[in-house]
């Protein structure tokens, strides 16, 4: 059996190079085969584990896709009413000031239902981080149109495409807050590629070890895909996000040591 | 004994909050109850006990700091009125389902709407009976005065942490802004991180490597899962029905009319009952302090012995309908009430007593 030769042949202790963080339960993750939700919940892990946080970091997570994420981190979670983790996150942070404190949150959650929370949380300079998944989409409750969906894009309650002159246009809400003085750290990242995983993972530990220095709100973004919500196989949704979110969505600093980034043209090229 | 002081109903609720050694306060301005933030701002208990002090953006962010907070282990407290104890809701339906320790004091406004800044007992129900969605209950504490006031923040904290609910005080807009006397419980300290987890196993605030992890949630998919939650909560409400009901009972020996009414209604029939004895009318009076659980038994037991009676509240008739669920169908039960802020007079519910039970 070809089982059989790969447990005996190649799984020997000195040839495992990379495992699976003792932070990441067993459960088998709850989400559609392709989807972005699971490498990002790694990377976030990881960095937890390699800054050897766990027993001081308490996690939040969102009502959304990801309202089971407290099923698959195997650190301290609480879940949040629709939208109102960075409220929980306040006060969590405000009351455990040494400890490490996350949101866990997709578009609708934090940039439709929780904008007031988002907002304030980040007006008031909380020293929190705030991961963010854009798909642009409600992927949980079927594939309706989120607050960052794009013009023109279909969603089951946006049927012939977003209609801009009669249900708003996508917001920026990423760049919105960066606009805010207590926001210090705001990235927006992707998790479709090797590259881009990499430099998720190092914008996480950036955000983490600005809490540690009590900076300000850390934000980062991860545009992903929604291969279900999209109706679209996991290859070619991840293409369509590089076409089309990527443009809108562009990755890369926003604002760094609470100064906001200049988009150069050979900067925007890389 | 402790220190005597002549504060706002309001005031001692902050007061009290510090002396509790409460970790967090969370709100958001409304009148009438304002001033307990506004205390607590001025006082600067981050300085004398190292609680926190929040103004929110609003009241559905503060109960959900306060959601936050007590999901750590934390010794939470929000207050508000009316309109916001209702945006209030769906982060009270969280609490109770999540079983967090939180306390939430409503100094009642009248209403339906933005209504009016004035006392009521109008939330009677939105109390009592629910509000939020879901099956739950909250534990109801109604103060009839600044020193209940006072006392029953520290009892909703220690009855909070016992069954790991929310607790309710309900107060109203009179008893929140009127200044008496109250004689203040002495300081007890905060608990310190190691006492806190000792005595929250169960909250997350950050996992040793010693155990498991732990997750605060409301949420269980599997209906049969959702059921045994639903079947934990209601076993801790019966508890509650039996070991946590409180009340007072005025001149019940020998009545031959009783009146019931809590809060503020209860201080005002107080006077009422006085004026009805002078005038040689035998009249009782009950006072529920616990509105959840109800003292059934306790007003079946004095109600079945008289003649009538009147349930006063300043609402259009809400607790009447556990009194008459708890009493039956033998006496009479009848209702007197005034609504939108207006304060009933003493003289008003013994003419009300006078008409519509013994006369009646």
């Amino acid at each position: 059996m070809e089982d059989q030769f790969i447990k005996t042949d190649i799984l020997k202790p000195e040839n495992i190079v990379y495992k699976k963080t003792s932070l990441m339960t067993d459960k088998p993750l709850s989400y559609c085969p392709g989807c972005g939700h699971g490498t990002a919940h790694r990377m976030l892990m990881e960095v937890i584990d390699e800054m050897d946080i766990v027993d001081k970091t308490i996690g939040i997570s969102p009502v959304g896709c990801s309202v089971l994420a407290y099923d698959f981190m195997a650190i301290d979670m609480l879940g949040a009413a629709h939208g109102r983790a960075p409220a929980l996150a306040t006060a969590i942070k405000r009351m455990w000031p040494g400890h490490f404190v996350f949101t866990y949150q997709g578009d609708g959650d934090l940039a439709a239902i929780g904008t007031a929370e988002t907002i304030h949380a980040c007006n008031r300079g909380e020293n929190i981080t705030i991961i963010f998944i854009n798909n642009g989409i409600y992927g949980m409750t079927g594939g309706q149109m989120a607050p960052t969906t794009l013009p023109g894009m279909r969603s089951s309650t946006s049927p012939y495409g977003r209609d801009v002159t009669t249900m708003g246009h996508p917001l920026k809400i990423t760049e919105l807050v960066a606009q805010l003085p207590g926001v210090y750290y705001v990235t927006r990242q992707a998790v479709h590629t090797p590259n881009h995983v990499r430099k998720t993972k190092k914008a996480l530990r950036k955000a983490f070890e600005l809490q540690k220095e009590n900076k300000g709100l850390s934000l980062v973004e991860i545009v992903s895909n929604c291969n279900s919500g999209w109706k679209m196989t996991p290859v070619n949704s991840n293409k369509w996000m590089e076409d089309n979110m990527f443009p809108f969505y562009q990755l890369g600093d926003i604002k760094v040591d609470g100064k906001l980034v200049v988009k150069t043209e050979t900067s925007e090229k890389e | 004994m402790g220190e005597l002081r002549l504060m706002k109903g309001n005031e001692a609720v902050a007061e009290a909050a510090i002396r509790a050694g409460c970790d967090g306060y969370f709100g958001y301005p409304i009148t009438p109850q304002s001033e307990v933030m506004e205390y607590l701002m001025a006082e600067r208990p981050f300085e004398r006990t190292g609680m926190v002090v929040l103004q929110a953006e609003s009241e559905v962010a503060a109960i959900n700091m306060l959601y936050g907070g007590a999901g750590t282990g934390k010794m939470v407290l929000t207050s508000s009125s009316s309109p916001g104890i209702s945006l209030m809701q769906e982060g009270l339906s969280y609490l109770a389902g999540a079983e967090l320790p939180a306390v939430i004091v409503n100094i009642v406004r009248g209403g339906p709407g933005l209504g009016t800044i004035q006392p009521s007992q109008a939330d009677y129900f939105q109390a009592v009976k629910g509000g939020g969605h879901g099956d739950y209950r909250m534990l109801v504490l109604a103060p009839a005065s600044v020193q209940e006031m006072c006392d029953h923040v520290k009892l909703a904290f220690d009855k909070a942490f016992e069954y790991r609910t929310p607790v309710m005080i309900l107060s109203d807009g009179a008893i929140g802004q009127m200044m008496e006397k109250v004689v203040l419980f002495d300081h007890i300290p905060r608990r310190t991180d190691e006492e806190l987890i000792k005595q929250c196993p169960w909250a997350s605030n950050g996992r040793p490597k010693t155990r498991n992890h732990n997750i605060v949630t409301s949420l269980d998919l599997d209906p049969a899962g959702q059921e045994r939650v639903n079947l934990k909560l209601q076993a801790k409400y019966r508890e509650m029905e039996k070991k946590e009901v409180l009340f007072e009972e005025v001149q019940c020996e020998d009545a031959e009319y009783l009146i019931v009414a809590f809060g503020l209604s209860a201080r005002i029939c107080q006077k009422a009952l006085d004026l009805a004895r002078a005038k040689g009318i035998k009249v009782g009076l009950f006072r529920p302090i616990t509105l959840f659980p109800f003292p059934a038994t306790q007003v079946s037991n004095v109600g079945n012995r008289v003649k009538g009676i009147l349930v006063v509240e300043m609402n259009a008739g809400q607790m009447i309908e556990d009194v008459k669920l708890s009493v039956g169908c033998k006496v009479k039960i009848e209702h007197y009430g005034r609504f939108g802020g207006i304060i009933p007079s003493p003289d008003e519910v013994l003419n009300a007593l006078e008409q519509q039970i013994i006369g009646g």
